[in-house]
C-alpha cells in the first residue's frame, strides 16, 4: 500500500511547555483509517495540527523534521498553506459550526476559492451532506441556522464542510467526544464510507473507539510513538508492555 | 428553638440587604430622571418650530437655534469621518495581528492615557496642530479632528472588546477551511463584532456631540448670520451655544437656556437610545 504521508524525525515543543513530539517517523497510507490513540498529553493532536499547519497558529519554541505529503515537505516555509489545508481538512472536537446557515457553512471554503457557479455549490452541498451521512435528516432546511442543529448533526455539518473542499486527507481530533452513541455511530460508519476516497486520520475519543474503527494505529505516550502497526494485531496483540498496559485499562 | 431563631434572623438580613441594595440603586437613578425632568419642565415651553428652525434674533435672546443644531451635527459626522474608520481599523490590529509584546502593550497604554487627558487639553492641542500649524483655522474641519482624537480611546476599546469577545474557535476554524486571516475577520469577525463596534461608535460619537472645551478654540463660534458652507468654516455648536447665552449674554430668557440644553439632551439621549436598540436586537439574534 502506498504511504500518503511520510513523518521524518518530527520534535516539536511549544512554547507553553505543554504537549510536544520527540522524534517521530511513521509514514500513513492512502485510504485507510490511521489511528492515533494514547493518553492526554501524547502528542496526538499535536501531529494532527502538524499535517495542516494549523500550528502555525500556535507559538512554538522549536520544531525540527519533516513531514513529507505526496513526497513534498510541507514544513517548508515556501508552502502555500492555504492550498495545503484546503487538500487536507479537519474536524475538531468541539463541533463549531460558523454563525450562518447551514448551506454557507458548506460552501464556505469553496466560496474563499472563489466558486461562484450555484450548480457546482449545491453539487457540492448535495454530495458532502450525503457522504457525512446527514442528507436525509436536513436536506429540507438548509437556510436555517447551523447553529440550531443538534451537537451530532453539527458535527456531521463541521465534517461535510471538509468534505465539500474534496481534500485527498481527512484529519478528524476526537469528533466525537461530545456526542451521544447513536451520533457517534453514524460519525464511524461515515469514516468507513470516507476511507474509500480519501486518507482518514482520526485521534479516538477511546479505545474502544480506536479498535473499531482502525486499519492501522499509533500509540503515542508523552509525545513519543510507542507502537504502530496494523489495527486488529495492534488491539489484539500489541508488542510493546506499555501498549498492552493502555489498552488494558491499567493506565490513562 | 434556637435553630428557629437563627433562621429567621437570616430572613431578616437578606431583607435587610436587599432593601439597602434596592435603595443605593434608586439613588443613582435619581439624578438622572431628576435632570431630564427639570430640563424637561424649565426648557419644553420653549421648544417650538420656530425654535428648532429659525436663526437666533436680538442678540440670541429671541429666535431660534439652527444653526446650533446644524453645527453640532456637522461636528458630530465630521468627527465620525475621521474617528471610525482609524478607530475600528486599530481595533483590528489590536485585536488579530498585534502580538502580545512590548510595543503592543506600549500602544495600549497610550490609548488608555488617552483617554484620561481632560477634554481642555485636546482643545489647546487641536488650537496649536490642526488650527495654526496645519493651518485649518478656527473651522468644523479642525474641530472635528480634535473631537476625533478625543472619541479614537472609545472607539478603540470599545470595538476590540467586540472583537475578541468572538469566539476563538471561529478563527482557526475559518483557518482550517483555507481562508486567509483577512478573509477570516472581513467575512466573520467583523460581522459577529459589529453590534459591540457600533455601539461603542456610537458612545464615542454621543460624547463628542456633547463636548465643550475641545471646540472652543478650533471651530466653535460665538454667533454667525448664515449656516457654515464649507468645512474650512466655523460654526455654531449646541453645548458651546448653551455656555454663551448662559454666561456671556445679560438678560437672557431663561426658558432660551433650558430649551437649548433639552435640545442637547434629547440629541445625546436618542443616540444612546439607538445603541441601545442595536445591542438589544443583536443580543437576541446572536449565534454563540
Amino acid at each position: 500500500m502506498v504511504d500518503k504521508i511520510i513523518i521524518e524525525n518530527l520534535s516539536l515543543q511549544y512554547s507553553d511547555g505543554t504537549e510536544s513530539l520527540r522524534n517521530v517517523s511513521m509514514g500513513i497510507p492512502q485510504n485507510a483509517v490511521t489511528v492515533l490513540f494514547g493518553p492526554a498529553g501524547g502528542g496526538k493532536s499535536t501531529l494532527l495540527r502538524c499535517l495542516n499547519r494549523l500550528n502555525d497558529l500556535t507559538e512554538i519554541k522549536t520544531s525540527s523534521g519533516r513531514i513529507l505529503i505526496d513526497g513534498e515537505n510541507i514544513l517548508d516555509p515556501k508552502t502555500d498553506v492555504i492550498a495545503l489545508r484546503r487538500k487536507v481538512g479537519m474536524v475538531f472536537a468541539r463541533p463549531v459550526t460558523l454563525p450562518m446557515s447551514i448551506r454557507e457553512n458548506i460552501i464556505y471554503g469553496l466560496e474563499l476559492m472563489g466558486e461562484k457557479r450555484k450548480s457546482k455549490l449545491d453539487e457540492a452541498v448535495e454530495r458532502s451532506l450525503k457522504l457525512s451521512a446527514i442528507w436525509d435528516e436536513i436536506k429540507d432546511r438548509l437556510d436555517e441556522p447551523a447553529i440550531a442543529l443538534s451537537g451530532g448533526q453539527q458535527q456531521r455539518v463541521c465534517l461535510a464542510r471538509v468534505i465539500a473542499l474534496q481534500p485527498q486527507i481527512i484529519l478528524l481530533d476526537e469528533p466525537t467526544s461530545g456526542l451521544d452513541p447513536i451520533s457517534t455511530g453514524k460519525v464511524e460508519a461515515a469514516l468507513s464510507e470516507l476511507k474509500k476516497e480519501y486518507t482518514v486520520i482520526l485521534v479516538p475519543h477511546s479505545v474502544q473507539q480506536a479498535a473499531r474503527t482502525a486499519d492501522h494505529a499509533a500509540f503515542f505516550l508523552t509525545g513519543e510513538l510507542i507502537e504502530y502497526g496494523d489495527g486488529k494485531t495492534l488491539f489484539t496483540n500489541p508488542k510493546q508492555k506499555k501498549t498492552e498496559d493502555y489498552i488494558m485499562g491499567r493506565f490513562g | 428553638m434556637m435553630t428557629k431563631f437563627l433562621s429567621r434572623n437570616r430572613h431578616t438580613v437578606q431583607r435587610i440587604g436587599f432593601t439597602a441594595i434596592t435603595m443605593m440603586v434608586i439613588l443613582t437613578i435619581i439624578p438622572i430622571i431628576a435632570t431630564i425632568v427639570f430640563i424637561l419642565i424649565k426648557g419644553g415651553s420653549a421648544i417650538s418650530w420656530e425654535f428648532l428652525s429659525g436663526f437666533p434674533h436680538d442678540g440670541m435672546r429671541a429666535g431660534g437655534i439652527l444653526p446650533a443644531i446644524i453645527g453640532t451635527l456637522y461636528l458630530t459626522l465630521g468627527t465620525a469621518v475621521f474617528s471610525v474608520p482609524l478607530g475600528i481599523a486599530a481595533a483590528i490590529y489590536l485585536s488579530e495581528y498585534a502580538k502580545d509584546n512590548q510595543v503592543t502593550r506600549i500602544i495600549r497604554l497610550a490609548i488608555i492615557n488617552l483617554a484620561g487627558i481632560p477634554s481642555v487639553v485636546y482643545g489647546l492641542f487641536g488650537l496649536g496642530l490642526f488650527v495654526l500649524f496645519l493651518n485649518f483655522g478656527t473651522s468644523i474641519l479642525a474641530a472635528s479632528l480634535t473631537l476625533s482624537i478625543m472619541t479614537l480611546p472609545v472607539i478603540i476599546s470599545t470595538s476590540e472588546e467586540a472583537l475578541r469577545a468572538v469566539p476563538q474557535s471561529f478563527r482557526t476554524v475559518s483557518i482550517s477551511l483555507g481562508a486567509t486571516r483577512w478573509q477570516t475577520i472581513s467575512r466573520i469577525i467583523i460581522k459577529e463584532a459589529l453590534p459591540g463596534i457600533l455601539t461603542g461608535v456610537i458612545l464615542g460619537l454621543e460624547r463628542a456631540a456633547g463636548e465643550t472645551a475641545p471646540i472652543l478654540f478650533t471651530g466653535a463660534a460665538f454667533f454667525l448670520p448664515r449656516l457654515p458652507q464649507s468645512p474650512f468654516d466655523a460654526t455654531m455648536a449646541l453645548p458651546y451655544h448653551l455656555f454663551v447665552i448662559s454666561t456671556q449674554v445679560p438678560e437672557m430668557p431663561i426658558q432660551i437656556q433650558y430649551g437649548t440644553a433639552l435640545v442637547l439632551l434629547v440629541f445625546v439621549l436618542s443616540m444612546n437610545v439607538i445603541a441601545t436598540v442595536i445591542r438589544s436586537r443583536a443580543r437576541a439574534r446572536r449565534q454563540w
